[in-house]
Parts: structure tokens; C-alpha cells; sequence
């Protein structure tokens, strides 16, 4: 089954021979370990402003999505893998974080 | 070269999906995983804010040297996923470095946290009785406070926060220690797999092993990003 | 293969007796040691719940302490749910799914193997702790704080845990290994709306496992982590809330309740349309309610705790979301009783059991739904009102499924029928017991009787049920030993099956009976839901994979080389948990640190152990 289309390839520039093929080179894997840096650099760097209260929790929480997110989808190859391997873990993550949530409210609101 | 890209993720299996066996199962795992750990977690959420006595996260977190810790793991996941990429590029000199690499960091992960739970353990409380501020004081510390009558100067007594101490220390240890063993027979993985490169058992086509290890890896890596957030950025919110 | 410097020893080759039984991957014996192992330990649960019922049969009897009692009650319990229920169900699973699914084994033989061993080490662990000091006490959810140090210093709930944790190893690689196998080792054509029900069934458990059971094994080690050091998760001195112990155990245990009964469901779904000579009436409503059950399942565990206080918007919530469930479920019997109608019935003992699942599991349902309105429940809960609901879902449920699953695959298993006669005698005998046990329990359950009392006087007016319910429990006795005669026969000398007794549908009656070592000379290509039916019927062939494997010859056809790694790990996880019970004595820690290091090196050469051995013949 060799559907390659980069077999017959003569090599053009790296990064557009991946962004063709699907697989990200190591620049991209770079530059989300950039992101990645500086998301935690402004996560500590919040913490530290008072000001903000509990005004800080919903932030961090989107910051430490998005960091989440890169991990999976770039390093863990999600974005370009089989959608079965998305189904597995999102559900086992979102199973999880429903019960979190849902302990989170019995013990808090309720009882 | 291009048989090497060819073996890499997405390759045609002989199995009803195309996807390999190992790799469903992998991610399976993780999937499950997620609920292990967010068990713990939920622990320790549903547990914040109601320990009888201290110290509290507050007392003994030190957000900076956590966040180089916490740097250092995501860095190790960048390594991680650079020797998986050199390894299908058939540089396997270059897969050596990194996945060494990685385990270093790991190791380096392992230590900084060795470190912090040694220093939670002798947590010392510490009132500047000659200059007293009541408003800088955490609230453990506040409970010392009348300590500063009659001249005296200052004020330090142990403190050291053990899993046995109150909620929050059997809660945190048992959440950052599995964290932490998951982070060790990572570390043991990738080790063996560098000693298996070393004696010529590792090559491009076996790229799979490498590719599971890389996965469990940056799985931990995303739980500590989980971890971090929830018990050491909120640390400061009791009872949120 | 790499050349490692240590040498190592090679597979074994062919091996035969006790040795060709420990390094077995063959799904299909590992189905045999499930089963049979799961059928012994059902007998030793049945022992404790029959001394139980001796207890209760009259009013003011000592027959046993209540300190036994309670260790009666607690194993009796765990040992069915664990050792028996799941265990014979993965039975099924073992042989039966690659043979629907048109494989030759599951996607990885060894893990499988490595389940079986570990189950039994976590079983042994668990029916020994009668011997080592006493068994557990404090009932099968192990409450805290009655399950803490300071309440239970001996060891009876070290070994319930450790046993739990072991068994929930062996649990996950299982559901992990099928999960694979279901999705990914089918045989062309086979899409999953084409699967067998009972394959169906199987996949969706093998997801509440997985997602289940970390949740458990998380509540375990904060038990035993406040056990064995002293640490606080339920410690009310230091602000611990025993609720927590609560949540988690059923947050497990509600999922828990549908692995159990979703195989037998799928069961079911195989014999009422095989002797109704019908299709499954609405085949993918039935796997959709399947699902959605399994999907619900999660949101309905607080009905456990309806009386600890979570207050009317929790017990609402919960209360609306049991309710619900109902509905699925209800579908699956009208799609049931859909098959039948219209159908040419018969009443052969498979089909017997099934019926009898739907009728007894039908009582269980609507005792449950009486349950699910916590205002009603406050007074059945801790009531022998749940012990019958209990008994109706899970015996006449599960129970019945899994009897009816032995006279149904039994031919292709051992190549003999079983006895037909004695198979009816066994189905009225186990029916009407049944009832007879459990249906008083309803009665007396309103009348206010308790659950896990060891005695109670006249004065209460429970006297006369208790004794008809005890005297049932022992006709029961009887009705299982029937069956245990029955198999016993007719493995010996049952009458000679032929392939297909049944004029099954799916593809395990398409392959000689007993089953042979490869199952399939030729990987069938599916068209269509009971693909066996519509090649004896419709005339539409199984073809073989072009370019499959070829002629019916068995020697061209390579299967997996057995392995003595997974028995071996299996060992260290044993050793280790009895290690790690006593490891504040010497003999324990070395134990453990000795189990642990087997488990290590014996997981090190099962992954560079070659797949298959390049020195065999063919």
C-alpha cells in the first residue's frame, strides 16, 4: 500500500516537505517548546500579581489548557494521528474532569 | 530516507482499523490513566482547605523553584519528541543524544522534587518578632504570633509538613509521589531503551517502541501541567 | 533479534500437561482456567452464604459469632462479584470473542495469559485470609472509617485491598487486551454494526473496566496508604470526610454493577434469536442502549448514598438520572421479546436460562426502580429489600446468563452436548429456588429486617420468611450441584456434538466443535449481521481472504509460541502483595522487594522475548 506521496520527493525545504506529508519537523516541535516556555513564564509571572484574586484561577486555567493542548496535539501527534487515539483519551479526559467537577460540587455546594 | 518517513506514524497495519495494535492499546492506557490521576487529583481538590492544623501550601510552596522545575519537564518533552523525529530520520547518533537527553531531565525532575519534599519535611516556622508585620503572615503563622510578646526576638519552631501532618500533606504527597513514580519508570524506560540503542537493537523500522515510550512520557509531562495549575498555582485559595 | 549477552531461556516448544497449562496463550484454555477456576470459588461463595442462611434460618441461633458474620457477609460478597461473576464472564469473553470476531487469539496472548494468573494470585489472596488470621469484615464497599487502622487492626482488610488491587491488574490487562482485540482484529467485512451482540456487550465493558477500576485502585491505596503509614485520607480527626471513601468506591461501583450485567445481556442477546430461528429484533437499538447504559452508568452512583445526608438537590439529581437508566434497559427487553415474536420457539435449556434471565432480571429492574426514588429508598436502604434486588439482577440476572452460556457454547468447547433432560431438571430446580430464597427477602426488607445482622429474635415478625429463604437457599444448593453433575457428564461422556448443534448464526458454529487450536482453517470475509445464517440460509458464503492462508491444513497456519513470563510475573505480583501485608516484619519486606523484583525481570524478558520462535519447524 505505498500511497507515500513523498517517496518520489527530491527533498524540498524541510518544512514544507512535512507540512505536505503531515508530520511536523523539529522546528515546529521547537517553536511549541517556545510557546510552551513562555505560556509558564506568564502563568508564574501572574501569580504574582495580587490584584487579581481569584480573578487569576479562570486564567491560569485557559493557560494551562492551551499548554495541554499543544503537548497533545503536537508532541503526542494527535493532530495528525488516527481521530480513534483523539476518542481514547479525550474520553477518558473528559470522563474525569465531569467526575472532578461533579465531586468538586458535592463536596462544596451540596451535603 | 523516505523509507524511514514511511515507517512513521500513520503507516498501513494488517489490522481491522490500519492503526497498530501496541499503539491502540497505548492509548488506551492513557485514557484510563486520566482517570487514575484524576482521581488523585480530585482528592486533593475536594481536601483543599480543610486541614486542622499546618502548614499550608502557602507556608512551604516556593512557586519559583517549582517552575523551573516544571520547565525543565516540558523541555524534556521537547527532547523527547526531537530523538522520536531523529530516530525515524535515521540519525541515530543524534536519537541517542536527546532520548539521554530526556532521561536526564527526567532524573533532573526526580531531584528537584527530592528536594522539595525534603525541604516541606523540615519546614521550619519563622516570625521576625523585631519587625512583625501580622498582615504579611500567612495564617499558620498568624496562629504563632502572640509567640512575640516580651521581647523576644524571633520566633522559629519545626514545622515539617509529612504525609502524616494533616490533609494537605497526605494528599500532596500521595498525588505528586505517584506522579513522580510514573515520572521514574519513564525515566527507566527511556534508559533501557538508550542501553538497547547502544548494543545496535534499536533502528528506524523499530521506531514504535520509541514512539509508546514517547507518548507515556509527554502523557506525565501533561499531568504535571495539570498538577502544576491546580495544587501549586491555586495553592494560595483555600477552600476554592 | 537483538543478542543479548544473558542468557536466556527459549520458549517452550509444544509443550504438554500442567507445564502446557501454566505457559499457555491460547485464548481458548485460558477461557477453560477462567471458567473453571470462576466455577470453584462461585462454590466457595455459596458455602459462606449458605452457613449465612443456616444463621438465619431461625430466630436467636449462635451457629456463628457475629465477628464471623461479618467476614461471612464480606467475602460472601466479594468472592461472587469478583471471583465468580467477572471471572466466568471473562470466561466467555476468552473463547468465545475471537471466534466471532473471525480470529485466531486475541491481539496479545501473552497479556492474556499474564490476567488469568494474575486473577488467580488476587483470588488466593483473597480466600486465604480466612486462614491467615481472618477474613475481611467490613462488607464488600469497605466503609471508612470502620475499614481504618484504628477500627480494624488485623489484617482481614489488608488482604481485601491488596486482593482488590491485584485483581484490578488483572481486570484492566484483560479489558485492555479485548478492547484491541474487538476494534482491531475482525475479520474482513466485519464492521462493528456487524458484530455479534455478545462481542458488542463485551467492547462496551471492557471501556467501563478501564475507565472504572483506576478509580477504585485510587481508593484503595488512600485506604491502605492511612492504614500502613499513618496518613489521613479518612481520618475525621483530621478533617477527613469518610464521603470520600464513599464516592470513589461507588463512583467504581455503579460501572462495577453494569460490567457485570452487559455481558449477560449480550449472552441473551444470543440465544433468544438463535432458538427463535428470528434476527435480533432491532439489532442497533439494542447495541445503542448498550452504550447509553454504559454512558449512564456514570452518572447515577450517589443512588448508593441517598441516605448519608447529600441533601434534596444531589438526592434529585441522582433520583432523576437512576430513573432514566430504566429506559434503556427496558428496551433491550422489548427488543427481546420483539425476536420471539413471530419466531419458531425452542425450548432447549439455553434458550430456558434466557427466558428465565429475562423474567427474573425484569423483578430485579423494578425493585431497582423502586430504589432509585430516594424518598422510598430511605427506608429500603440497608434492608434485606437490597439484598433482593441485589440477588433478582445479579443471580437472576447475571447468574442465569452465565448458566445459560455454558449450555449454549459448552459443544464448542468440549465437543459433547450437554444432557438435555438433566439440563431442564437443572433450569426448574435453580428457577424455582431462586425464587424461593430470594423473593421472601422483599417481604421481610419492608417489614424493616436489616442487612448484615447475624441474628434476629421473634419479636419482629421475620421468622417464618427467613426460614423459607434459607430453605431455598439450600434447594439452590442442590439446583448448582445438578449443573456441576451435569458438566462434569457430559465433558466426560456427553453425547458427540456436531459443529454447529444449534443452527447458530455467528461464526463460532461455523468451525468444528471442539474448537480447533488455530479456530478458523480460512479467515472468513463478512457481509452482513449473523454471517453464519446467511451462508446456511441465503446461501451467502464466508468466503476466505483471497490469498489467505490456503488449504484447511493446520500446519501452515502459524499461531503464537507459548510463554512462561506472564505466569512468572504473575507470581511476583503475588508474592509482592502478601510482602507488602507484612512488610513491617522482615520475611514481609524481603517478600515484597523479591515479588517486586520478579515482576520487573519477568515483564523485562517478556518484552524481548522474540514473538515467535524462528527455531520452529513448521
Amino acid at each position: 500500500m505505498a500511497e507515500d506521496a513523498h517517496t518520489h520527493d527530491n527533498q524540498p525545504t524541510q518544512e514544507s516537505h512535512a507540512e505536505h506529508t503531515g508530520h511536523p519537523t523539529p522546528m515546529t516541535y521547537f517553536k511549541v517548546a517556545m510557546i510552551l516556555s513562555i505560556i509558564t513564564a506568564i502563568e508564574v509571572a501572574i501569580f504574582y500579581v495580587e490584584d487579581l484574586g481569584h480573578g487569576i484561577i479562570p486564567i491560569l486555567v485557559v493557560l494551562s489548557v492551551a499548554k495541554f493542548a499543544l503537548v497533545a496535539m503536537f508532541y503526542m501527534h494527535l493532530r495528525y494521528d488516527a481521530k480513534l487515539f483523539t476518542g481514547f483519551f479525550v474520553g477518558g479526559l473528559i470522563l474525569a474532569l465531569t467526575i472532578g467537577i461533579a465531586l468538586l460540587g458535592l463536596f462544596r455546594f451540596f451535603g | 530516507m523516505a523509507q524511514a518517513a514511511a515507517t512513521q506514524h500513520g503507516e498501513h497495519e494488517e489490522t481491522t482499523t490500519g492503526l497498530n495494535h501496541r499503539k491502540l492499546l497505548m492509548w488506551a492506557f492513557l485514557g484510563s490513566d486520566c482517570m487514575f490521576f484524576g482521581s488523585l487529583i480530585a482528592t486533593y481538590v475536594v481536601y483543599q482547605g480543610k486541614s486542622k492544623v499546618g502548614p499550608f501550601p502557602e507556608d512551604v510552596f516556593s512557586i519559583p523553584v517549582t517552575s523551573v522545575s516544571t520547565f525543565v519537564l516540558l523541555m524534556s518533552s521537547m527532547s523527547m519528541v526531537l530523538a522520536y523525529a531523529a530516530l525515524t530520520r535515521g540519525k541515530m547518533k543524534a536519537f541517542r543524544i536527546w532520548i539521554l537527553s530526556t532521561a536526564i531531565m527526567g532524573m533532573t525532575f526526580i531531584g528537584f522534587q527530592v528536594f522539595e519534599f525534603r525541604d516541606f519535611a523540615n519546614y521550619e516556622v519563622h516570625i521576625d518578632c523585631a519587625h512583625l508585620d501580622v498582615e504579611k503572615l500567612t495564617e499558620f503563622e498568624k496562629t504563632f504570633a502572640d509567640q512575640c510578646a516580651d521581647g523576644v526576638e524571633e520566633f522559629e519552631e519545626q514545622h515539617g509538613l509529612t504525609p502524616r501532618t494533616n490533609l494537605f500533606g497526605t494528599t500532596f504527597f500521595t498525588l505528586t509521589g505517584f506522579h513522580g513514580a510514573h515520572v521514574t519508570l519513564g525515566v527507566i524506560w527511556l534508559l533501557s531503551i538508550a542501553f538497547h540503542s547502544f548494543r545496535g537493537g534499536v533502528r528506524p523500522e523499530t521506531n514504535l517502541d520509541v514512539d509508546l515510550a514517547a507518548l507515556y512520557w509527554h502523557f506525565v509531562d501533561v499531568v504535571w501541567i495539570v498538577i502544576f495549575t491546580v495544587v501549586y498555582l491555586f495553592g494560595v485559595f483555600p477552600g476554592i | 533479534m537483538t543478542t543479548l549477552s544473558i542468557p536466556v531461556p527459549s520458549r517452550p516448544v509444544h509443550p504438554t500437561g500442567v507445564w502446557g497449562w501454566i505457559t499457555t496463550i491460547d485464548h481458548k484454555r485460558i477461557g477453560i482456567l477462567y471458567g473453571v477456576t470462576a466455577f470453584i470459588m462461585f462454590i466457595t461463595g455459596g458455602l459462606e452464604a449458605l452457613y449465612m442462611r443456616a444463621q438465619l434460618a431461625r430466630p436467636d441461633q449462635e451457629l456463628v459469632s457475629p465477628e464471623v458474620f461479618n467476614q461471612l457477609f464480606t467475602m460472601h460478597a466479594t468472592t461472587m462479584i469478583f471471583l465468580a461473576i467477572m471471572p466466568m464472564g471473562a470466561a466467555f469473553f476468552n473463547y468465545i470473542i475471537p471466534l466471532q470476531i473471525g480470529a485466531r487469539d486475541v491481539a496479545f496472548p501473552r497479556l492474556n495469559a499474564f490476567s488469568y494468573w494474575t486473577f488467580l494470585g488476587g483470588a488466593l489472596i483473597l480466600k486465604l485470609s480466612w486462614f491467615f488470621g481472618g477474613a475481611p469484615n467490613a462488607g464488600w464497599f469497605g466503609y471508612a472509617p470502620i475499614t481504618g487502622i484504628q477500627y480494624n487492626p488485623g489484617h482481614g482488610i489488608d488482604f481485601w485491598a491488596m486482593s482488590l488491587q491485584v485483581l484490578g491488574i488483572a481486570s484492566l490487562a484483560a479489558a485492555f487486551n479485548f478492547i484491541v482485540t474487538i476494534i482491531n482484529m475482525r475479520a474482513p467485512g466485519m464492521s462493528l454494526m456487524r458484530m455479534p451482540l455478545f462481542t458488542w456487550m463485551t467492547l462496551i465493558t471492557s471501556f467501563l473496566l478501564v475507565l472504572a477500576f483506576p478509580v477504585i485502585t485510587v481508593a484503595l491505596i488512600e485506604l491502605m496508604f492511612d492504614r500502613f503509614f499513618g496518613m489521613n485520607f479518612f481520618v475525621p480527626a483530621k478533617g477527613a470526610n469518610p464521603l470520600l471513601w464513599q464516592h470513589l468506591f461507588w463512583i467504581f461501583g455503579h460501572p462495577e454493577v453494569y460490567i457485570l450485567i452487559l455481558p449477560a445481556m449480550g449472552i441473551v442477546s444470543e440465544i433468544i434469536p438463535t432458538f427463535s430461528k428470528k434476527p435480533l429484533f432491532g439489532y442497533p437499538v439494542v447495541v445503542l442502549s448498550g452504550a447509553v447504559i454504559g454512558f449512564m452508568g456514570w452518572m447515577v452512583w450517589s443512588h448508593h448514598m441517598f441516605t448519608v445526608g447529600l441533601g434534596p438537590v444531589a438526592n434529585s439529581v441522582f433520583a432523576l438520572t437512576t430513573m432514566a437508566i430504566a429506559v434503556p434497559t427496558g428496551v433491550k427487553i422489548f427488543n427481546w421479546m420483539g425476536t420471539m415474536w413471530g419466531g419458531s420457539i425452542s425450548f432447549k435449556t439455553p434458550m430456558l436460562f434466557a427466558l428465565g434471565f429475562i423474567w427474573l432480571f425484569i423483578i430485579g429492574g423494578l425493585s431497582g426502580v423502586m430504589h432509585s426514588s430516594a424518598a422510598s429508598d430511605a427506608q429500603q436502604q440497608d434492608t434485606y429489600f437490597v439484598v433482593a434486588h441485589i440477588h433478582y439482577v445479579l443471580f437472576g440476572g447475571s447468574i442465569m446468563a452465565l448458566l445459560a452460556g455454558t449450555y449454549y457454547w459448552f459443544p464448542k468447547v468440549t465437543g459433547r452436548m450437554m444432557n438435555e433432560t438433566l439440563g431442564k431438571i437443572n433450569f426448574w430446580l435453580v428457577f424455582i429456588s431462586m425464587n424461593i430464597t430470594f423473593f421472601p427477602m422483599h417481604f421481610i426488607g419492608l417489614d424493616g429486617m436489616p442487612r448484615r445482622i447475624y441474628r434476629y429474635s421473634s419479636e419482629y415478625g421475620w421468622d417464618f420468611w427467613n426460614l423459607v429463604a434459607s430453605i431455598g437457599a439450600f434447594a439452590l444448593a442442590f439446583a448448582i450441584l445438578v449443573f456441576m453433575i451435569n458438566v462434569i457428564r457430559s465433558a466426560m461422556k456427553g453425547e458427540k456434538a456436531s459443529a454447529d448443534p444449534w443452527d447458530g448464526r455467528t461464526l463460532e458454529w461455523s468451525i468444528p466443535s471442539p474448537t480447533p487450536e488455530y479456530n478458523f482453517a480460512q479467515i472468513p470475509t463478512v457481509r452482513g449481521i449473523d454471517p453464519f445464517w446467511a451462508q446456511k440460509r441465503e446461501r451467502v458464503p464466508v468466503a476466505p481472504v483471497a490469498g489467505g492462508s490456503g488449504e484447511d491444513d493446520a500446519h501452515s497456519i502459524h499461531l503464537p509460541q507459548p510463554s512462561y513470563w506472564p505466569f512468572l510475573a504473575s507470581i511476583g505480583l503475588f508474592i509482592g502483595a502478601y510482602g507488602l501485608v507484612y512488610y513491617q516484619s522482615i520475611v514481609g519486606m524481603t517478600a515484597g522487594i523479591l515479588g517486586l523484583a520478579l515482576t520487573i525481570v519477568s515483564v523485562y524478558a517478556w518484552s524481548f522475548e522474540p514473538v515467535n520462535d524462528p527455531e520452529e519447524e513448521h
